[in-house]
This record gives C-alpha cells, structure tokens and sequence, in this order.
C-alpha cells in the first residue's frame, strides 16, 4: 500500500479508488475479486429503498433533478474519513454534492436521482465502509436540530442591548445622576428605554414563560421570583424614565438577563452525536423481504404479520420473533445482550428478535408481530410511555425560602417608612425587589453543573442533562449488568500459543479475517492492529463456512482458520482447553491457536471494593447462566446480590423492587435488554464502547473503559450541591450589602451597577474554580 | 454638544450591524457545524469543487 498507513478499511478503499484509477466508477470496482461476495449481499440488503413509500420519508426535499438526504454514520472518525465521504462525486458522478458533520457522524448528500437511485447511494457508502444507520425511527420521526436556535438569538440580542445600556449609562455614573445637559440625560435614558424593549419582551420571554407554567401547576419554581424580579426592575425603570425623575436600573436588568440566558445555554449544551432516548426503532430495520407465493417482495417491518415467511440475509436483523424454516442460523445478539459469540440455531428453533443474522440467508416464519416480540414488548410497559418523573432540583425549594425572606425583608421595610416617610415607601420597596433578585442562586447553579457537564465530558462520561449530575449525587443502590458492561466486549484477551508466525504469515491472516464479518475474525484483526508488511496482499478464492472458519490463498499460500473441527488437522490438544480458539493453518500445517477470552474492565474490581466501603448496595443482573457464579460473587462480596438468568422483565422488576424500598437506584448497563431497567432506574448509564455503537434510552453513556472510574464519577456529583451551596453563600452576602442599601431607600444605579455585575461575575469564577479543584481532587482530570 | 448625538447614532448603528451579522451567520447555519471544517481545509486544492460555497447552499 504504497507504505501508508490507514486507519480503517473505508480509508484504505478510498485511497486505492483515488490512486489507482483516480476516476474509476463505482461499477468498474465491482470486477475485483474477494470484494464482489459483499458487493451482492449489499444489493440485496438495501433492496426496500426502492419502495417509494419508504424513500420518501428518508429524503428531506425531492425534485425531478435533485434529491436532498442526509445520512447518520456511525463508522465516521476521522479526517480521512471526511475526506472520502466529501469526494464521492468523484467515485459517483450522480452525486452532486456530499457534505459530512463529523461531530454528529452525518452526511448531507444532493445527487441526482436521473442518474443514480436513493438504493445506489446508500450501497455506495456501504462499499467503501461506511454503512448508513438506517433504522425505523428515522421515517417515524422527524429529526430535530441539535441545538436552540432562538436561545442563541435570545443571548446574541440581549448581549447587544445589556453593553449598549451599560454604555449610555455610564455618564449617569460618572456624573454621579446629575448630568447638566438636560437634552442629552433624556436621549440616554429614552435610548436606554427602547434598547431593553427586546429583552423585556424578546430575550426574557423564555424566563416568564417557564415561570408561567409553574403557577399554572401550583408550583413556585425558581423562574418565577425571576420573572418577578424582571417585572418590577423594567416597570419601576419605565416609570422614571417617563416621568423624568431618574435613570432607573435598565442596565442591571438587561444585565440579569443576559447572564442567566448565558448559564442556561452553559448548562443545556449537550452532544451532538449522541443520542439519549432511543428504544429499539432506532436499532430495527426499516424494510424486510418477504416471501409472498414464491415471490420475493420488500415490505415496511410494520406491517408483518403472524405467519409471514421473510428472508434475513447475512449481517440484517431479525426484526421480529420467528421459527427458522431453512438454512443455518448463527444469530449474533450482541446489540441485545452484549454477548459477542453468535448462538448456532437449529431448523424450527425459535428465534428472537434483535438478532443479527451472521452468515448466508435463512428463512423464517414470524410468530409474532414486531411490536409484540419478546425484546419489544417491553416497550409497551407503562414506564416508556411516560417522561421520567424527575424529581424537581433542589434549587427550586430554596428558591422557595429564599423569596419568603425576600417578602418578608420587603415588607418590613414597607411598615417602616409607612410609619416614618411615605414618600420612601415605594422606592424602598421596589429597590429591595430589584437587587435580591434569586437569580445569584439560579447562575451558582447552572454554572456549576455546566462545568461539571463539560468535566464529566472530558472525562468521557456523557450526561444527558444537568438533572443527571443530581440523581446521581443522590445515588444509594447500583445495579451492574454483566456482559458487556463489567466484561469488555471489544478489546478480549487474544493470546497466541503455538509456533511463532512472521510479520507476513500475521499479515496474511489478518488479511484472511478482515474479509469476515465474523465477531471471532473482527477481534483477531483489530488485535492483530496494523502491520508491517512489505508487499501487496492479494485474497483469491476466499470462501467462509459460517460457524467453522473461513479459508483462503492468500499471494499463493493457503490459510486456514477456525474452529478445531474445521482446521481438522492433528496437533498436540494439550493447553487448549478454556475459552474459544481460533486455530490457524498455514500450508496445511497447524501452527498454533488463538485464544480469546472476556475480561473484565480496567479498574473494575477497585472500583467495586471502593463502592462497598462507601456502603453502597450492589446487585449484579446477568441475563446469562450461573457458570461465573462463584468468580462474580468473589468480585461482588458477600453483601452483594448476584443474580443469573435474568430476562429484561425481571431487571426492571428488581429495580423497581429497590426503588419501593426507597433506594436511588444507578443502573449500569449496555444492550437492550437492559433498555427497560435503564428507564425504570433513578440514573441509567448506558456503557458504550466506540461512540458509534447504539446504546439504549439512557439518562447518560458512559465509555467502557471508564467503568472502572464510576466511584470517582458518583464523588465528584455528590460534590456538586457542596460548590452551588458556597457560592449561594457568596450571593446571599451580596444580598445584604445591596438590601443595606435598598431598605433605606437609597438604592442608585450606579450601586445596582456595580453589585450586579460583580456579584455575577464573582460567583461565576468562584463556582468554576470549584467545581474544576474538586475534580481534580477526586482524581477526574 | 450635537456632536455627540451623532456619535452615539453612529456607534447604535455599529453595534447593530454587528449583531445584524451575528444573527444573519446563526441563521445562515455558521454555527450548525463548528469542527468539520477545520479537517475541510486541510485537504488538497484537487477537492476544491465539493469544498467550495458549501455554506452558502446547504438549505434544502
């Protein structure tokens, strides 16, 4: 390869399309050999994209000359990867344009549908390694944009009027409210009126709407003193400026605005290419090929029904319960369970949904329909059809007893000059409104947590909200499912025993097992990484028995690798007798085995033992058999439950269980079939191990390697209500210096000013200088 | 004096235009992708027909 180094298949593809023939076509490609066998498969895979109907509800704008669609691939990762996906007009002359969003894995494609069908695109992207997700979701589901546009405009407005009026008012300052020019005071203050209309009614309106809704609910929120707040600021400015009597408090009001707009937006930035609410449309198929009086059709996976005969082809999803009627079935459901090792499935054996298919075609009949299939249905358990009841933060209570002081200092200052000099009584009121607005509380906490957000992120554990960062503070119970998530899927433990193979013999079994799609060959490959070989590999007559191994000649040497039986040479049995092997023959000559066994996740057992000091309650959920029993209930210790066999129903039930008990359930797992304990736990972390794999509903993801760290993760949330209650601390001092002031009636602007500002500002740095040392402290980086 | 009434009409207008132009990018999707085009420049000029006015017609 021109001694270059790719990091993946589809930049190594590109990289001779672009070099060899720099302009080659697609069908050109076709006539090499080894890759034509995929190159069918493909054709048939994607066959439903064809059906009009479902075309439709992919593409985003259609005409007779231009077909606008964007595409999810979760195989992006890196500048390679946009390079060949922006050139392919290259590859394809139909395709007019292709834009990628590397953070959200899209990409934007304008092709001609003339020239080239919907079907072509997407099996062109599936060619060159970059299969697009398309799933079921995708047509019931509109796609919504990553980010608020109109909270952007909101900060960007407000951020305009708030300095505009800080300028303007400046010369009230200075001329400590008496500026000699009478024509010039007004045309400040009247610009300084009609500058904070827009955030009054523009910027703000989010604010009072919030506030509004809770009313309506018979729930104070925090939002509402807020809006109080605003309302008094805004009308007692307009009444100065109006009557002409003063300059009003324009500045510190639009000023409040602009903050909290800015810690809101802090605080909701989320990921963009992660996804949080999935159920398993997002993992199901769109269309299906059916057999239908011996003729093969492709139908939307909606509307099979009892009794339907459908063809999965290798690599496609068994979209709802079946029986297998024909072929051999070797169904790998990793997406389920986390299991990576395909379950070999005999003629007339039931098969479950969320299967994929590995290996050649099957026939199946379907017993039942896809919304009532064992995986499925639990979605129809009552806790999907409802939003998480999140409890409310604690920010709202004490906001709560924070506006009680507030009225109560309010009012006592009202009797007082009621008593003593009317003419203060509204001034001093108002002013004791204006500068104890609760929104110090409100910024302490949304600074905070999105610092934390931001550090959690770095950390690579991704939350969905900043609610999360509380629900898990509260943490009393965790839940571990096991495979997959206190196991490692991906990066087992391969050893190599037997005679010592070369660089090149490596180098033509990797090439042999990059052509398999096998999760066995795919761990060989990736841990074989990239090596270095001299001369161009050529893979002629490579043919794959599913659930044996796969063979192949490899520049004239016949390679042979698989299952004992297959290789079915005589060697020496001895120190092969745990976990899966993988034998390997060269020439005909046995050279040794791979093994491949799971392990557990780096920091795992610490981490499990640092939890049980803590006296947390930890259960362990495994969907499979009690073969581990003893070596699980070693790691978990003795007051830890360990159960086995558990269906998807019985997890939710558990923690269901936990939580009548009165526990804060964190449940840990990856898969579906923990999709329906997930929602039902106080936090769900879904363990993912490349960014591009699915993960379930979840209320955050978490990378697998970083398992080991959740003991850190649960100290530093807890350290989180510590950081907002200092820095409330701050804020209420702030209060009393501005109350001092406004009690007595004296409030000017030019105090408003300055306490507003800094107050702001002060408990900004204060909260991200916390929550940043605290990290550092609980060993987060 | 009158001076500084222009003064302050030129800088109002200033400032608004640059928030003409903040809201014109946001609306215009500068925003919508802040990473991919850092990899984009980096390519080769032979890609430049897909690299080019990409922004400019991204509206479906």
């Amino acid at each position: 390869m021109d001694s270059k180094a790719f990091c993946c298949e589809g930049c190594r593809q590109v990289y001779l399309l672009l070099n060899e023939n720099n302009l080659c076509t697609y069908y050109n490609f076709d006539k090499s050999p080894g890759i034509k066998a995929k190159g069918k498969f493909i054709s048939e895979r994607f066959a439903y994209l064809d059906d009009e109907i479902t075309a439709k509800k992919l593409v985003q704008f259609s005409s007779e000359t231009q077909t606008n669609v964007t595409f999810s691939l979760p195989q992006m990762h890196c500048s390679s990867c946009v390079f060949l996906l922006e050139n392919l007009h290259r590859i394809e002359p139909g395709i007019t344009k292709s834009q990628t969003n590397f953070q959200r894995k899209e990409v934007f494609i304008i092709f001609d549908p003339t020239q080239i069908s919907l079907r072509k695109v997407v099996e062109l992207l599936a060619f060159i390694g970059y299969e697009p997700a398309i799933s079921l979701k995708d047509s019931t589901q509109k796609k919504v944009f990553s980010y608020n546009k109109k909270q952007i405009y909101q900060i960007g407005v407000a951020g305009f009027c708030f300095s505009n009026i800080m300028m303007l008012s400046f010369p009230e300052y200075f001329s400590s409210g008496n500026i000699e020019q009478a024509g010039l005071k007004a045309t400040f203050t009247w610009l300084n009126l009609f500058l904070s209309l827009p955030v009054l009614f523009f910027s703000a309106s989010s604010i009072f709407i919030s506030a509004f809704k809770g009313l309506r609910q018979k729930f104070l929120n925090i939002d509402a003193p807020i809006a109080l707040a605003i309302i008094v600021t805004f009308s007692r400015s307009y009444f100065e400026i109006i009557s002409g009597h003063g300059a009003g408090y324009l500045d510190s009001g639009t000023g409040i605005v602009f903050f909290m707009l800015i810690g809101r937006w802090l605080q909701n930035k989320t990921y963009d290419s992660f996804s949080f609410d999935r159920d398993y449309k997002s993992y199901f198929p769109l269309g299906v090929s059916v057999i239908e009086n011996g003729v093969e059709k492709n139908i939307p996976v909606t509307l099979l029904k009892k009794g339907n005969c459908i063809i999965i082809r290798n690599e496609e999803m068994i979209p709802a319960d079946a029986l297998l009627t024909k072929g051999n079935a070797h169904v790998d459901y990793s997406f389920v369970s986390g299991e990576s090792s395909p379950l070999r499935k005999n003629k007339g054996e039931l098969i479950y949904a969320g299967g994929k298919q590995t290996g050649s075609a099957i026939e199946l009949e379907i017993i039942n329909e896809v919304s009532q299939s064992y995986i499925t249905q639990l979605w129809n358990n009552d806790i999907f059809k409802h939003q998480k009841n999140k409890e409310q933060s604690f920010i709202h209570p004490w906001s709560r007893y924070f506006t009680l002081a507030l009225f109560s200092v309010a009012i006592c200052a009202a009797i007082f000059w009621a008593f003593t000099d009317t003419s203060k009584l509204l001034p001093a009121v108002t002013a004791v409104l204006i500068v104890a607005c609760p929104c110090s509380l409100l910024l302490s906490a949304t600074f905070t947590y999105g610092n934390m957000l931001r550090i959690f992120g770095k950390n690579k554990l991704y939350l969905k909200n900043a609610g999360v960062i509380e629900s898990l503070a509260k943490t009393t119970a965790i839940v571990f499912d096991k495979t997959g998530t206190i196991t490692q899927n991906q990066s087992s433990i391969v050893s190599y025993n037997g005679t010592p193979l070369s660089n090149r013999e490596l180098a033509a079994v990797q090439a042999v097992t990059r052509q398999s799609s096998h999760p066995l060959s795919k761990i060989i490959t990736n841990n074989l990484g990239s090596l270095q070989n001299d001369q161009l590999l050529t893979v002629e007559s490579f043919k794959e028995f599913t659930g044996e191994g796969i063979e192949a000649i490899v520049n004239g040497l016949p390679v042979k690798i698989g299952s004992a039986a297959f290789v079915n040479e005589l060697y020496d049995a001895a120190g092969y007798d745990t976990g899966s092997h993988i034998h390997v023959l060269l020439n005909k000559v046995h050279m040794g085995a791979f093994t491949i066994s799971n392990e557990y996740r780096p920091g795992i057992k610490e981490a499990i033992t640092l939890l049980q000091q803590k006296k947390f309650e930890l259960h362990l959920l495994s969907g499979d058999n009690d073969t581990e029993k003893i070596t699980l209930t070693k790691l978990f210790g003795k007051n830890a439950v360990v159960q086995f066999n558990q269906t998807p129903q019985n997890k939710l039930d558990t923690i269901k269980k936990l939580q009548e008990l009165h526990k804060n359930v964190l449940m840990l797992g990856d898969g579906l079939n923990d999709a329906g304990a997930l929602m039902q736990s106080d936090t769900g972390i879904a363990v993912s191990d490349s960014t591009a794999q699915f993960s379930p509903a979840c209320d955050a993801i978490i990378d697998g390697g970083k398992v080991g760290n959740i003991h850190q993760f649960l100290a530093y949330a807890r350290s989180g209500k510590k950081i907002v209650a200092a820095s409330f601390i701050l804020s209420i001092l702030y209060n009393f210096a501005g109350l001092s002031f406004a009690v007595q009636g004296t409030l000017s602007p030019i105090v408003a000013a300055i306490l507003m500002p800094a107050s702001s500002i002060s408990i900004v740095l204060l909260v991200t200088l916390l929550s940043s040392v605290s990290a550092k402290r609980i060993g987060l980086n | 004096m009158s001076a500084l009434f222009v003064l302050i009409g030129i800088s109002i207008i200033v400032a608004g235009s640059f928030l003409a132009a903040f809201l014109w990018s946001v609306n215009h999707g500068q925003y919508d992708d802040d990473y991919t085009p850092s990899i984009r420049m980096l390519f080769d000029d032979e890609t430049k027909p897909a690299a080019t006015d990409l922004t400019s017609s991204i509206k479906p």
